[in-house]
């Protein structure tokens, strides 16, 4: 069996590995790259061949210009993958995201995971993670810490759908990644009956229609741009985080204002943001999923990239399973979690 | 608990205090007995466990929690009860799988040697009174075992409540005064009944809320030391008054104070009904006369040649639970007294001024000359004269002039044309704005409160102040554009911008302070014009600011 340290090298800027002269998520330019999903702490312009799932090319299509339609770029369904330099490369799905994937690389006899972002609860937007047997497992931490337990989020829902009948005068303006975590809330409504139309900051527009495209059913949408304020009284509006309490929101209706991340389960955080209505909602894994999916994947080692690193290596010393922490530069855990 | 809980949930993130207000309201009324009294406590600090300290908390959760995961955990929540909450490992996980093994599983969490006293409690659940009645009755050896039990039984924001009730430190933004109102909103009572009755009626008040909710008698007072709401005054706006009709006193710069004797006890009670008796342990001390008095508490100054002294030194004793003796030797405290509102089982409320000033000056002297004064009477000729003594006062400690109606008996709050306040002129200095940072509420998008700064000798620009109030919507929306037009640089919420913009500051006091670097500090600042037409070095600088100091 091949030593994994002698053919895929952690750089801060991404994982490379050698055979291939590949690298996985690379935070620069180069010649080629695997790229696990859409974010763009994940997905950045520039590689000269990309390979990733359909709708990760999509998106990266849509938000980095990048040609979709080029021949140097492939895509591969779930569960397909490719060959390079002896290197086997599959993807499998991440639950992230739409599109989201995990990169299954064998060679001689090892098998290494590398996840990318994921989480294990249920999302209508993607297809749920895949548990993919393997030596070294790469996992990310964003909520590597146990104060981080996400609560259904049917409740979180509930609690939203609640808000904005409390208060019929008034708007709930839901600060949302524009990436993911918008159309997993409206998704999430849908679920749970909200038929009304759903507004949304223009940001969100093109990236709604995508998802529609692929499948997400997300009803119907309006531009807050192309509404009268009174319009949305009662109503659910949803933003990028960035434009929650800024000149934007003064076109809504004395709003409420609410914001969906893993973050807001810290009391101290939502209120920093100047969030009244926090709703813990992630798309990442929390404490529970981190620990259970390593115990599950059960490798041989496991290498802990971005997040709380120090939490879950700190877990797996107490239980007694091999790990390192990679220490990757450029993620961006703030905005998107 | 789950109903408290969502309580003080939504009391965190809620900024409006109407909507503060409404949310205390609907709990008030939708809660029994004797669960809503717990909570009201709770909401404004007057519950202690003595044997529950956050000690306990931490020593708790090293049985049950690897410690260097409490740390990190600790590290990056900021807050103990906070962190132990959501820490705390639950038997059941509401996730569609279990963890092989979790924090707090077998592997870490040694059971208890011997089994403790637990406390009987029916169902699965556990009410506010319940935690009460345990974390109460609980020693400091039983206590952590007590703790554990109950957060068993408790959802992560179950958890985060008790941990708060049993620590305090809510840290919700409820004032007692704020609470009272709840409570006569609530019941549709009067808020100045509320006001008397509180204090006088320990937690979990059942009496007060029997009362409220037309049950009962309004509980009878005698022999109790409780709170009379205070007689307020309106500003005095360029009208004038006859000094035949109104009495004048200076209006100190102090705190307005109420103390009670009664049953035996004697408490001192700020303007808001908040019990300060702890931070004043020599006033309560001195004052030994059955007797309620109105009056402002200062501290003697060493510059004032034992005089009192400016705002600035009696902060230094203020928000203390506790005083050392190096405390009550620098900043000796005293009362001015105003008014007298009941001597030897009377209530003189009822009374005109003149009657109650006439015994309030009879009663002074029984009191102990070094921490009781009686507040004089200004003797003007008249209105224009009373005008001119107000100009020239020069006292550190003088903030204005008060006019009281002679006919007038003591009444709660705000009565039109019983008492004026008439506060010195402010000073005004013109200062740079510097950075901004948003508002709140509605003020949310806004940028609306401002730092402003003068220049130093050196060519400095330092900060004076910071104000928030003072302009027009229309002036705040071209302030807000102002800002962002000329951001220099951005701190998390704060803006620095270019300092370009002069800014009339008024304020009605200035002092030295040691926290800022410019070496000074004014009480009340707000912004009073902006001077578009002044350039930026032309505004005043520090130098002219120390002269005005008091």
């Amino acid at each position: 069996m091949a030593k994994a340290k002698t053919w895929v090298e952690p750089h801060p800027g991404g994982i490379y590995v050698k055979p291939a002269d590949l690298w996985i998520d690379p935070s620069r330019p180069v010649e080629r790259a695997a790229v696990t999903h859409g974010h763009a702490d994940h997905a950045r312009s520039g590689h000269g061949a990309v390979f990733a799932t359909p709708e990760t090319l999509a998106i990266m299509a849509l938000r980095y210009g990048v040609d979709a339609e080029a021949s140097h770029n492939q895509a591969f369904v779930y569960g397909d993958g490719f060959e390079r330099g002896g290197v086997r490369f599959s993807f499998h799905p991440a639950g992230h995201v739409l599109g989201s994937a995990q990169v299954l690389m064998e060679y001689a006899g090892e098998r290494i995971v590398v996840t990318g972002d994921y989480k294990r609860r249920p999302d209508p937007t993607c297809v749920p993670f895949e548990v993919v047997p393997c030596d070294i497992f790469v996992t990310e931490a964003t909520f590597g810490l146990p104060v981080f337990r996400h609560p259904p989020t049917s409740d979180e829902i509930a609690k939203l759908i609640g808000a904005v009948r409390a208060e019929p005068d008034r708007s709930v303006l839901v600060g949302a990644y524009a990436l993911g975590k918008a159309q997993r809330v409206i998704a999430e409504l849908r679920g749970a009956g909200w038929s009304a139309p759903i507004y949304i900051h223009g940001a969100l527009e093109k990236m709604c229609q995508l998802y529609a495209v692929h499948g997400v059913d997300l009803g119907e949408l309006r531009l807050v741009s192309e509404t009268e304020k009174a319009e949305m009284a009662g109503q659910i509006v949803l933003a990028p985080p960035s434009a929650l309490n800024d000149r934007w929101s003064r076109r809504l209706p004395d709003p409420v204002t609410a914001m969906a991340s893993g973050w807001m389960r810290v009391r101290q955080r939502a209120r920093q943001r100047m969030v009244e209505l926090p709703l813990v909602i992630s798309d990442h894994a929390d404490w529970d999923e981190l620990t259970t999916t390593i115990a599950e994947v059960n490798p041989k080692e496991s290498w802990i990239t971005h997040g709380s690193e120090d939490g879950l290596l700190r877990w797996c010393e107490l239980t007694q399973r091999k790990a390192r922490a990679l220490h990757l530069v450029g993620r961006d855990l703030e905005e998107e979690a | 608990m789950k109903r408290f809980a969502a309580l003080i949930d939504r009391l965190i993130y809620t900024r409006s205090r109407n909507t503060k207000l409404a949310l205390i309201v609907d709990y008030l009324r939708h809660t029994p007995d004797p669960d809503r009294g717990w909570a009201l406590a709770a909401l404004t600090e007057s519950l202690d466990f003595p044997a529950v300290k956050a000690g306990t908390v931490r020593a708790l959760l090293a049985t049950r929690v690897d410690e260097e995961l409490f740390r990190l955990s600790r590290h990056f929540v900021g807050d103990t009860a906070e962190t132990a909450a959501l820490l705390w490992p639950e038997s059941e996980k509401p996730l569609p799988f279990r963890g092989g093994v979790g924090v707090g599983s077998s592997s870490v969490a040694p059971a208890f040697e011997t089994p403790p006293p637990t406390p009987p409690l029916k169902g699965r659940g556990l009410s506010v009174s319940e935690a009460v009645d345990a974390l109460a009755a609980t020693s400091r050896s039983d206590a952590p075992a007590v703790v554990a039990f109950l957060l068993d039984r408790l959802d992560a924001d179950g958890r985060y409540a008790l941990l708060k009730l049993a620590l305090g430190g809510m840290r919700v933004g409820v004032s007692a005064r704020l609470a009272k109102q709840a409570f006569a909103q609530a019941f549709d009572v009067p808020v100045d009944d509320v006001e008397e009755l509180w204090h006088a009626i320990p937690p979990p008040y059942a009496p007060l809320f029997a009362w409220g909710e037309g049950r009962a008698e309004r509980p009878d007072l005698k022999d109790v030391a409780f709170f009379r709401p205070f007689m307020l005054a309106h500003p005095l706006e360029g009208e004038s008054v006859d000094l035949a009709d109104y009495a004048a006193e200076w209006k100190w710069d102090g705190i307005r104070v109420q103390i009670v004797h009664g049953g035996g006890e004697t408490r001192i009670y700020s303007r808001g009904g908040e019990e300060i008796s702890g931070a004043f342990p020599e006033l309560v001390a001195a004052f030994d006369q059955d007797a309620v008095i109105d009056g402002e508490l200062l501290v003697r100054g060493e510059v004032q040649g034992g005089e009192a002294a400016s705002f600035n030194a009696l902060q230094q004793r203020l928000g203390r639970k506790t005083v050392s003796k190096k405390m009550l030797a620098d900043y000796p405290a005293f009362v001015r007294v105003y008014d007298l509102l009941a001597v030897d089982g009377n209530d003189l409320r009822g009374l005109p001024w003149t009657e109650r000033r006439r015994q309030l000056e009879a009663f002074v002297p029984r009191l102990v000359d070094s921490h009781f004064d009686l507040s004089q009477v200004i003797e003007a000729n008249d209105f224009d004269d009373l005008a001119e003594r107000r100009a020239g006062a020069r006292d550190a400690a003088i903030e204005g002039v008060m006019l009281k109606r002679r006919d007038a008996p003591y009444v709660a709050g705000r009565r039109a044309g019983l008492w004026y306040k008439w506060k010195r002129d402010p000073l005004i200095a013109d200062c740079v704005m510097m950075y901004a940072q948003r508002g709140n509420g509605r003020r949310a998008s806004f940028y609306s409160d401002y730092t402003f700064g003068c220049w130093s000798d050196a060519g400095e620009l330092l900060p004076v102040g910071k104000a928030y109030s003072g302009f027009t919507d229309e002036e705040l929306k071209w302030l807000d554009k102002f800002v962002r037009d000329n951001t220099l640089n951005r701190f998390g919420p704060v803006r620095e911008v270019e300092k370009s913009l002069v800014l009339e500051v008024a304020f009605d006091s200035i002092h030295g302070s040691k926290r800022h670097k410019s070496g000074l500090a004014m009480r009340f600042p707000r912004i009073s014009r902006i001077r578009r037409d002044k350039p930026a070095e032309e505004a005043d600088r520090i130098a002219t600011l120390q002269a005005m100091v008091t």
